[in-house]
């Protein structure tokens, strides 16, 4: 029947407009894993010869191995800082009812949809300010500041999730608040809480713009990386980045086993709703 | 407008099935889904201008149906006609049937005026014939004053009338509705059935009716089709599968019963202490009795030649208005449930009548 | 419910840092843009000159146009690529899950490690010149490829790709599904069921998606300097230099001032059209 054909048709345009858009975003990461066992350092097409070459170089590369260190330490100290922050937030966001709410509430999430320069600079100019030493500090209170947005907006979703009716029943059972807290809506948030400081690590471990600003003595990986980048191409960065390839890969399934869908909230956050 | 005293009244029509082509045909059609038959050889035909109701538990298969007439499923096996003509190879946009879903799904980004004029738009219907048509389906609904509004600012009876309005303004040949009073409070309800049923009469489109609550089918229909795990157990007027059910489940699933197991033997039936002459074939047979068809003795009153007499105890009666429930215990033990009458309380130990064609013989 | 003590308790710590860290720096920022340089010292001396400077040096006014037009491509090809596979996975896909998920991996691939692969890409040496080579498409490596405004937009887009879908995405698995049997139920068509009930009802997500990549493409500094070159030069990078050798931080600060406040006035007015699209 006519219709049913045309019908048919428009879907096999659909099916093939969604392999494009897939092939537009898995070509560009393929190309770099396949150009990272490369045996030529030109990354000319057709690829000649295969190589782990790439991979011993950066075994030894220990400029590179410290600013891995660097960027764990650095994503540890904003996890925690941003987790510290982001749950008594989430929390008044949530049940505390004071002036200026919706002024707070707009400001914790707006690093989250600035651009970061503009934060990076704005933490500068503060520390500048202040006297301070742009150091791997620096950096972390900066990644910090910036991922407490995510920090709330993830333990936030966890509580409007959560039945209040849980909290009465323990305080009407003859808790105090703080046992509550510990016993009833900490234990709730779990899953939030862990989903959120997976997503602040690898946030914090990928964040170049803000460390931009914000760099002291000491590099942090993307920084190093970046710094490699803008003298050319080696294929040694293309081992690097499958290596993060992988390690994002890694901390998904990871998320995944913690299941957040991150697209719901997403839409709840941007625009930043009263 | 027509009373309610009229509408009530029951118009059979099961002879306007017979003779002239039914508007829609189901022929043997099965449905289902992964592992699970949903739907098992069912053939319903619906005639024009009739209020059918399928009605049955949840998960009896009643939804499935409805989606397979509006297109919204494939089925698996079976054939659907409609005036004579395959419906079921048709798309749904393509079928002249219109739905009111269960929770209404009016677009919530469309005006009143704009979800009626919906289906107008969309067929092409000419620009300047919409705005009347709609005036018309919402006048029918009594919704002329809301054209304005959003769906979001309407009531849940509100709701209900436009979702109406907008899938009757399309002059569909067949109005399928899932389940529409569900969502509604009870009082609401029984006027919106009164009212279904009178704006049906007065469009004269054919109604699939969609419930699971025997009453509401009992109150609307011209016929009532009873799916009982994907398969139909009977279809018959209101009245007639109230007083004539073909099976046991159909008496216990409509109205109350007593269900009363036994033997037929030379044309009496057996039931524990109870016996009465009965047309029945010999062997293993099962009776519906209402309890409405239970009557307490009078004192001095001789036994008439069909009535069968019982004594029972008493052991609980419960209100209901007009009519008390007395729940009793036969000396065999079996528990028989009869309606009498309201009255004051009764003593523990009575005499019992029922007249013995009024134990219907049922199936399983 | 909560007692005082408690409500204080949650509020007071994040309200403080609040307060430190984010609204003090962007009042620096304001201060800074007020002041100026003289001698490679910054004085301060509150005046106007930064912001006068950034409206008669006609350089500002084009590269922020520039950027402009770089955050509108971006977000137009990223919502012309997530709409239609927004569509296929929440209405067609029979294996959504998976796709969900495979949409959503590479938003968790590095930035860099994705700005970093398009410039091997489409380098003059690079995969797409040397395979057109290869194939005989061309016989010179095409140059226009990288270091322009074309792969900055090409980047960006597909950084930003799966951000605008995720929104909208989000929206369309929120439209009841009885909605599109209603459509189709009165007479339209997929194609017209798109248009009148899928599409008007999946907005609110794709202005937010919209909003993300547009702002973060907007302000982005890194992709330009990686891949831009000198015609894809944007605001942000301008900026960059002000802070580095070029030494003039109030300049540097009144561009950003600038940038944070078009930044808050379109949130605000997307606040405002997303308040007008939602129905529930």
């Amino acid at each position: 029947m006519n219709t049913t054909s045309s019908a048919h048709r428009r879907s096999r345009w659909l099916l093939i407009q969604t392999m494009a858009v897939f092939a537009f975003l898995y070509l560009p990461i393929l190309v770099l894993i396949v150009y990272s066992f490369n045996g030529e350092s030109v990354g000319g097409f057709p690829p000649r010869g295969w190589t782990l070459r790439w991979y011993r170089i950066l075994m030894d590369d220990d400029a590179l191995w410290s600013a891995v260190g660097n960027s764990l330490l650095v994503a540890l100290a904003a996890m925690l800082l941003a987790l510290a922050f982001g749950l008594p937030a989430a929390l008044a966001l949530d049940r505390a009812s004071f002036p200026g709410k919706a002024v707070f509430r707009r400001l914790v999430l707006l690093p989250l949809i600035l651009p970061g320069i503009i934060t990076g600079l704005s933490l500068l100019m503060l520390f500048v300010t202040a006297g301070m030493k742009l150091s791997l500090l620096t950096i972390a209170l900066g990644h910090g500041t910036a991922l407490i947005s995510v920090a709330t907006t993830e333990i936030f979703a966890g509580l409007q999730k959560m039945d209040r009716a849980q909290e009465e029943a323990s305080l009407d059972l003859g808790a105090t608040n703080w046992q509550t807290f510990w016993r009833i809506t900490i234990p709730n948030l779990r899953l939030a809480i862990i989903g959120a400081g997976l997503l602040i690590f690898t946030l914090s471990m990928d964040e170049i713009a803000v460390s931009f600003f914000l760099i002291g003595r000491d590099n942090t990986l993307p920084l190093e990386i970046w710094s490699r980048l803008r003298r050319g191409i080696t294929p040694e960065i293309n081992a690097v980045s499958t290596i993060i390839f992988l390690f994002s890969l890694v901390m998904i399934l990871v998320w995944y086993r913690v299941r957040t869908r991150r697209g719901e909230e997403l839409a709840e956050l941007v625009p930043l709703k009263p | 407008m027509i009373s309610p005293a009229q509408t009530a009244t029951d118009s059979g029509t099961a002879e306007k099935t017979g003779g002239v082509e039914p508007l829609l045909s189901i022929r043997s059609i099965a449905k289902r889904f992964g592992s699970t038959a949903v739907l098992h050889d069912v053939s319903l035909q619906v005639a024009q201008g009739e209020l059918l109701t399928v009605l049955g538990e949840s998960g009896s298969g009643k939804t499935t149906l409805l989606r397979l007439i509006a297109g919204f499923e494939q089925a698996d096996g079976g054939e659907i006609f409609m005036e004579g003509e395959r419906l079921d190879p048709l798309p749904p946009y393509r079928r002249r049937v219109n739905t009111v879903f269960q929770h209404y799904a009016l677009f919530p980004h469309l005006s009143v005026f704009e979800n009626v004029a919906y289906g107008l738009r969309v067929r092409k219907v000419a620009r300047t014939e919409i705005p009347q048509r709609v005036e018309k389906a919402l006048a029918l609904v009594k919704m002329s004053e809301y054209t304005r509004r959003a769906p979001s600012q309407l009531s849940g009876g509100q709701q209900q009338r436009i979702a109406l309005a907008r899938a009757l303004v399309n002059q569909p040949k067949l109005l399928l509705l899932d389940e529409p009073l569900s969502a509604l409070d009870a009082n609401l309800r029984r006027q919106m059935q009164l009212e279904l049923k009178s704006l049906q009469r007065e469009v004269g489109i054919s109604f699939v009716f969609v419930t699971h609550d025997q009453e509401e089918a009992m109150a609307l229909s011209d016929r009532i089709a009873l799916l009982r795990s994907g398969e139909l157990e009977q279809v018959a007027t209101p009245r007639e599968i109230y007083s004539r059910p073909a099976t046991a489940y159909t008496a216990r699933f409509i109205g109350q019963t007593n269900l009363m197991r036994g033997r037929i033997t030379n044309g009496v039936a057996d039931c524990g202490t109870l016996k009465w002459r009965c047309s029945g074939p010999d062997g293993p047979a099962t009776f519906s009795l209402r309890p409405e068809s239970i009557r307490l003795c009078d004192a001095g009153s001789s036994g008439k030649a069909d009535f069968v007499r019982f004594r029972a105890v008493i052991r609980s009666q419960t209100f209901g208005g007009a009519t008390d429930l007395l729940e009793t215990a036969c000396p065999d033990g079996g528990v028989v449930l009869v309606r009498i009458a309201s009255r004051g309380n009764i003593q523990r130990d009575c005499e019992f009548e029922f007249c013995a064609d009024d134990a219907i013989l049922v199936r399983g | 419910m909560y007692s005082r003590a408690y409500k204080t308790a949650v509020a007071a710590p994040p309200l403080a840092w609040v307060a430190v860290f984010l609204l003090a720096p962007y009042a620096f920022l304001f201060c800074y843009s007020f002041w100026t340089v003289s001698q490679q010292v910054i004085v301060h001396h509150w005046n106007l000159a930064n912001y006068r400077q950034l409206l008669d040096n006609a350089m500002y006014p084009t590269v922020l146009l520039r950027s402009m037009r770089i955050a509108g491509s971006v977000t137009l090809l990223s919502l012309l690529l997530s709409f239609p596979l927004a569509y296929y996975l929440s209405f067609r896909s029979r294996r959504k899950e998976l796709l969900y998920q495979l949409v959503i991996i590479p938003l968790w691939v590095s930035y860099l490690v994705r700005a970093y692969a398009w410039k091997t890409i489409l380098g003059s040496d690079g995969v797409l010149n040397t395979l057109l080579q290869y194939v005989g498409v061309i016989e010179h490596p095409a140059e226009f490829l990288l270091y322009s405004p074309f792969a900055v937009v090409l980047t960006l887009t597909h950084i930003y790709t799966p951000f605008t879908f995720l929104p909208i995405y989000a929206s369309m698995e929120h439209i009841p599904r009885n909605l599109v049997e209603a459509a189709q139920d009165l007479g339209a068509a997929p194609m017209r069921t798109f248009w009148t009930v899928i599409f008007p009802l999946s907005l609110p997500g794709a202005l937010a998606g919209a909003t993300f990549a547009f702002v973060l493409s907007l302000g982005d500094f890194l992709a330009p300097l990686l891949i831009g070159g000198p015609s894809g030069i944007m605001i942000s990078n301008v900026v960059v230099s002000l802070f580095g050798a070029a030494y003039n931080w109030p300049l540097g600060a009144a561009i950003s001032a600038s940038l944070l406040l078009l930044v808050l006035a379109l949130l605000f007015l997307v606040e405002r059209i997303e308040k007008k699209l939602s129905f529930s």
